[in-house]
């Protein structure tokens, strides 16, 4: 319970004034959740992905602090124009931070969250057409677990809460 | 780092209303309390007050007089009752940890409110590392201790027990006089402190009406200056010192006496308990506009606390629901309006405001909390200014967030 100080850089600011690719896609061919509302770091992405499973277009929602909202918005931006295969492959959760300019150790976490959602959403794609291309590990990755481990923290805390009375 | 600050700085350039809310975490020194302290840095009264020389026996009155007024404010009997202490967070680890060792051999259990500040519930954290227990009782829905509860915690081995006199982020006015009662009939030996930094300067505080053993105040809480607050204990009872060092007028704090400080604290009591009836009015009257007005405008928002007489009348705290609290401050602040959140956004794996947890809100109706302070200071333009701003800024957030954060 204590508090630290969050120096945010330029570019993450200004992807928090003027986010990139905000917003519901009505068309997506791909969505998907990473985080939960009560750990306050939820996020959305809208992926449209054509015939040649180039991503054309992608668009985010974000539930959590600007961190979060700002690498969000810089995946959208960085995925664009990718094949599955290369946005699996080659957008890690360090990538993230160093295209943001950076972000606060305690915000790293942000990274993380985006890129899980971003990997999550490429397996639905995949799950959702029975596909399994070789390239796609069965196990999951730094970023999945990181998110589940996340989400299984608010069940936990949500359910110690229901416990804890009947306020 | 700090080249980051500085662009974040150039990114409020422009600003052209200013409104400082975040009176919890820190406040805006008047120039009042700031001329009043002045002269002690360097005109009189800057020797040491144990020291005999003219500066040293100034300091010392000068210390006296102010120890002397402290105690008054807070009906206090002899100002011998009040010890300087560097804060808030230095006067609770004093009351806490001094009680508790003084105490050792009589008992080991402490019982503490679910909802006390961080510089007591840390406090008795570390006590349980040298063999105390620690009792945390609940409150209901909008922060009142649950009496009856605390009767059932206390025993023979009950040596302290500390619930603050209002709560620092809800505003809750604890029943203190009632809870001192029930804890003196089962064990008249336990000593009662209260952590009365939210409620001096705020509501009526008269230590010898609530029978107290010791209080706690603090400075930056009623607009003086950082750096400086008092610990009432009453007198016969005997603490442990925590520190050790060169004892100087005070018996319970080592160190030399930061005489400006002191003299800065009582400035500002002096103007807070100056029109006490009126301040009060004015804290209540803009506190009530803000939020009115913050329920007018937006839909999906929940008051933390209770209503009316029962809450500290400076205090604001509500929940934008579908809005995440750091987001929104930050937002706030690009427009010139400072506010601080109850959201844990600043930590992974970490519960947000454990007063808004207690009294039963959803984490996420806690992410979204902001809390706001009112002062005798603010203007009506301040809160129309933030009540002009603030709905477009919740929107917009709430337009990052679409369809994301409902639960």
């Amino acid at each position: 319970m204590s508090r630290v100080p969050l120096p945010y850089n330029p570019k993450v600011l200004d992807l928090f004034r003027n986010p990139k690719n905000l917003g519901k896609m009505k068309d997506a061919t791909v969505e998907a959740v990473a985080g939960n509302p009560a750990c306050g770091d939820m996020i959305t992405f809208y992926l449209k992905i054509n015939e040649q499973e180039i991503i054309e277009k992608a668009s985010f929602e974000s539930y959590g602090c600007a961190a979060n909202i700002a690498t969000s918005s810089i995946v959208t931006e960085m995925i664009k124009g990718l094949s599955l295969k290369s946005a699996w492959e080659d957008i890690t959760w360090k990538k993230v931070t160093e295209e943001v300019g950076g972000l606060p150790s305690i915000k790293f976490h942000c990274g993380v969250l985006a890129v899980g959602a971003l990997k999550r959403a490429i397996r639905k794609y995949y799950a959702d057409r029975n596909l399994e291309p070789g390239w796609l590990p069965k196990e999951l990755t730094f970023e999945e677990k990181q998110a589940v481990e996340e989400e299984e923290l608010a069940k936990m805390l949500a359910k110690r809460l229901k416990v804890e009375g009947e306020k | 780092m700090v080249e980051n600050v500085k662009e974040l700085l150039k990114a409020h350039e422009g600003i052209t209303h200013e409104v400082y809310l975040d009176n919890e975490n820190s406040s805006v020194v008047p120039q009042e309390v700031l001329d009043a302290m002045a002269p002690y840095y360097n005109q009189r009264a800057y020797g040491n007050p144990t020291l005999t020389h003219k500066p040293g026996w100034e300091a010392f009155e000068t210390i006296m007089e102010s120890a002397q007024k402290i105690s008054r404010f807070i009906g206090a009997k002899i100002l011998e009752e009040i010890t300087f202490t560097p804060g808030e967070t230095e006067a609770n680890n004093l009351a806490l940890m001094g009680a508790a060792f003084a105490m050792k051999n009589k008992g080991k259990k402490i019982v503490v409110s679910e909802i006390e500040p961080i510089s007591v519930l840390h406090v008795v954290e570390l006590l349980q590392k040298f063999g105390f227990v620690t009792t945390k009782i609940p409150v209901d829905t909008q922060g009142f201790i649950d009496l009856a509860k605390l009767e059932e915690a206390i025993d023979k081995e009950t040596i302290l027990v500390s619930v603050s006199a209002a709560n620092n982020e809800i505003g809750t006015i604890q029943p203190v006089k009632e809870a001192v009662d029930v804890v003196k009939a089962r064990n008249p030996a336990t000593l009662f402190h209260t952590d009365a930094s939210d409620a001096y300067g705020r509501i009526p505080l008269n230590v010898q009406d609530l029978k107290v053993d010791m209080a706690t105040v603090s400075s930056y809480k009623i607009l003086g200056p950082r750096g400086i607050g008092a610990l009432y204990v009453r007198e016969g009872i005997s603490l442990d010192r925590i520190l050790e060092g060169q004892i100087g007028t005070q018996k319970l704090w080592p160190g030399i006496e930061n005489t400006p400080l002191i003299v800065g604290f009582t400035k500002a009591s002096e103007l807070a308990f100056q029109d006490f009836e009126s301040n009060m009015n004015r804290m209540r009257t803009l506190r009530d506009k803000l939020v009115d007005g913050i329920f007018n405008e937006l839909s999906d928002v929940k008051f933390n606390g209770p209503k009316g007489d029962k809450r500290v009348p400076d205090n604001a705290n509500i929940s934008f629901l579908r809005c995440e609290g750091e987001a929104l401050t930050i937002e706030l602040s690009l427009k010139g309006i400072y506010v601080s959140s109850g959201s844990a956004c600043s930590r992974r794996l970490l519960q947000p405001s454990h007063v808004l947890v207690a009294i039963g809100r959803r984490f996420s109706e806690a992410h979204g909390s902001i809390l706001m302070k009112t002062t005798r200071y603010h203007t009506e333009e301040d809160i129309t200014y933030v009540l002009e701003v603030l709905p477009n800024a919740v929107n917009r957030i709430r337009g990052i967030v679409g369809s994301t954060g409902v639960d």
